[in-house]
């Protein structure tokens, strides 16, 4: 139990900066997931937490102390891996008790101790077998029961369900979130999938290019993304981002006016989610549309702007729309409290 | 399944086929080790008189109890367990050293990591026999000469061996390492409680071949050891021979050939399904 406080955290492998300063206050009990695309430092940044990679520079403070120089041991933690790193020769009784067996506890403690990880995990019967005998969600379990013997106050995950189908993936990711509820332990979880960050985490760092682009409640980034990059990169499928400008209180694509909207005149780019485009049949946002992907509740489109055929829209309609044309047209309208605008040079979210 | 029974048909021809060729290769191969074994049960006169017999004789426990108990220069037991400490010093030694400079070569960052590697590397191109003269000048220096450090320091050092465990601890994910790192194992901790047993069927794949290489070193030994009672037993049946006008034993040197065969048999059947196991698979 601990909060854990990353101050302006850098790392550089040689010349190539891969990490360009990240400050994140991370409360006691908290799960924070890091996501962000391939690339991005999020693994780097959880292994520097974990001490498994040198910090270039600021500092990292686990509970009061600051643990830039401590071991991974020292350091209080357990982490779960993406291929989950049990030891192949090992039984998964030995493989939970191993970290106790180095710190020298008493057997009968160790025993204990797995033992009701064993039960909290429903690996008991399973706690004889060797890795290799166990299927993906098994050995994914284990591997959180190696993390939570050792009763750590951070948990860390390093992508732990990008190994496992679709379906166990789900119900692992509810079993994971319940799992650290019930134990109240601070977790930081790294995934590139959006999905796993927006249902797990209490908050979110989206992080891209080695810098933290907005740090906050999932519902937050969802609803108020502070940079073009976590707009797009948060929501499925990802956000409309249309070259756009604002004249006269109103923003504009080419001539077509969107809704009201705030601040200088001049270019902005507009981000328009696909699921908040609503069908209607007098619209100014015309578009002809030239796939349709049913998905059962709601159905994607697929389409281009009526008149402008360089400018794509994708929009998610609830119910059923099938094609019956190759090609239809769809009027849309936008509600002005969904209208996001980012400063095209910068990125960053303006005022609507 | 039409496929299938087709396969059995065609196995029936290619049975009988495939049996014949492996049979008459077996023996092939097996005719001079039963000659040897025949010659070794018989007296000196049957063999030296042709036809040469081709069945085993009535000599057996008396041509063996002479080799083992006398040999021609200094008792076959003697060699044998020249030889026996001689390949296990050598195949033990050479595990731990390759096992413990790969351990170093993977898994520590240390100024000189691919130099040294290299130069381990490189004297996989220099045989024994190349280096035999300044290595003979080396051991005969410490006093080495005719002793078992002698037989084994100067084998000890495999660069194979290093390469093969090299390459075996790259398989081995970082995740793993990483792992330990976190469950508090100090570098010497992990190499003992995980690498080790990753290893297993490794260490016993390069055992046996170790052993068969110490087992039938001949030209070092031969340089090495003057002293009958330090004779191997490989370069011990060559000192066997006649020399000038004596009269070879040839039974007492074909029961010495037969009695050397037996430890490296030994070593390889009992650890072949290891053996295999760590030629074909790497568990992970």
């Amino acid at each position: 139990m601990a909060n854990v406080t990353l101050k302006n955290i850098k790392k550089s492998f040689g010349a190539t900066h891969v990490i360009h300063g990240i400050d994140a206050e991370i409360k006691d009990g908290e799960f924070i997931v890091i996501v962000g695309p391939s690339g991005c430092g999020k693994s780097t940044l959880l292994r520097m937490v974990a001490g498994l990679e040198t910090i270039t520079s600021g500092d990292i403070f686990i509970g009061d102390e600051r643990a830039n120089e401590k071991e991974p041991m020292d350091r209080d933690i357990a982490m779960v891996f993406q291929n989950y790193a049990l030891y192949p020769h090992m039984s998964v009784r030995q493989n939970m008790g191993y970290g106790l067996k180095i710190a020298k506890l008493p057997k009968s403690e160790i025993e204990a101790k797995v033992q009701d990880a064993a039960k909290l995990l429903q690996l008991e019967p399973l706690l004889e077998r060797k890795p290799r005998q166990l299927s993906g969600g098994q050995r994914q379990r284990v591997a959180m029961g190696r993390a939570i013997v050792r009763e750590p106050s951070v948990f860390l995950f390093d992508e732990p369900l990008s190994n496992l189908d679709a379906k166990l993936r789900v119900q692992m990711r509810l079993e994971i979130r319940e799992l650290q509820e019930k134990l109240g332990i601070t977790a930081l979880y790294v995934t590139h999938d959006q999905v796993e960050a927006m249902t797990m985490a209490d908050r979110m760092i989206v992080m891209n290019g080695g810098i933290a682009e907005q740090i906050g409640t999932p519902l937050d980034v969802y609803e108020k993304p502070q940079t073009l990059f976590a707009a797009q990169f948060i929501g499925s499928p990802a956000m409309n981002i249309f070259d756009a400008h604002v004249e006269g209180g109103q923003v504009k694509i080419r001539d077509l006016p969107i809704g009201p909207a705030q601040g200088r005149d001049g270019p902005v780019k507009l981000g328009i989610r696909p699921e908040h485009l609503v069908k209607t049949s007098d619209a100014a946002l015309n578009a002809s549309i030239q796939m349709s992907e049913p998905l059962g509740a709601n159905t994607l489109l697929h389409g281009k702007l009526t008149g402008f055929d360089n400018i794509a829209i994708t929009a998610s309609l609830p119910g059923v729309h099938l094609l019956e044309t190759k090609s239809f047209h769809i009027g849309f309208t936008v509600e002005p409290a969904n209208i996001h605008l980012f400063d095209p040079e910068t990125g960053r979210r303006l005022p609507v | 399944m039409e496929q299938r029974s087709g396969m059995v048909e065609k196995r029936g021809m290619g049975l009988w086929i495939t049996h014949g060729f492996m049979i008459t290769g077996v023996l092939i191969i097996f005719f001079p080790i039963w000659l040897a074994f025949v010659a070794s049960t018989v007296t000196q006169p049957e063999i030296v008189s042709p036809p040469m017999p081709l069945l085993p004789g009535g000599h057996f426990w008396e041509n063996y109890k002479t080799a083992l108990l006398s040999g021609v220069n200094v008792p076959v037991a003697t060699m044998l367990m020249n030889s026996l400490i001689m390949a296990i010093g050598i195949a033990v030694g050479k595990i731990i050293i390759s096992l413990l400079s790969a351990f170093a070569i993977v898994y520590f960052r240390f100024p000189g990591r691919t130099i040294f590697f290299w130069m381990i590397f490189l004297t996989l191109m220099l045989p024994v026999e190349v280096r035999i003269l300044p290595t003979f000048e080396v051991v005969a220096g410490f006093g080495m000469l005719n002793s078992y450090s002698g037989l084994i320091f100067p084998l000890i050092a495999s660069a194979t061996a290093t390469f093969l465990f090299r390459q075996f601890f790259l398989t081995i994910p970082d995740e793993l390492a990483e792992a330990a790192r976190v469950d508090g194992a100090q570098p010497m901790r992990f190499f003992i409680d995980i690498v080790l047993p990753m290893s297993r069927t490794n260490i016993a794949a390069l055992f046996v071949i170790l052993f068969i290489y110490g087992w039938n070193q001949y030209l070092w030994p031969l340089l090495i050891t003057t002293d009958p009672e330090m004779n191997t037993i490989v370069m011990g049946i060559k000192q066997m021979f006649p020399s000038g006008d004596d009269v070879a034993e040839w039974p007492v040197i074909m029961a010495t050939s037969i009695l050397a065969m037996i430890p490296p048999v030994i070593v390889v059947v009992s650890m072949q399904k290891l053996f295999v196991r760590g030629l074909v698979d790497s568990e992970k």
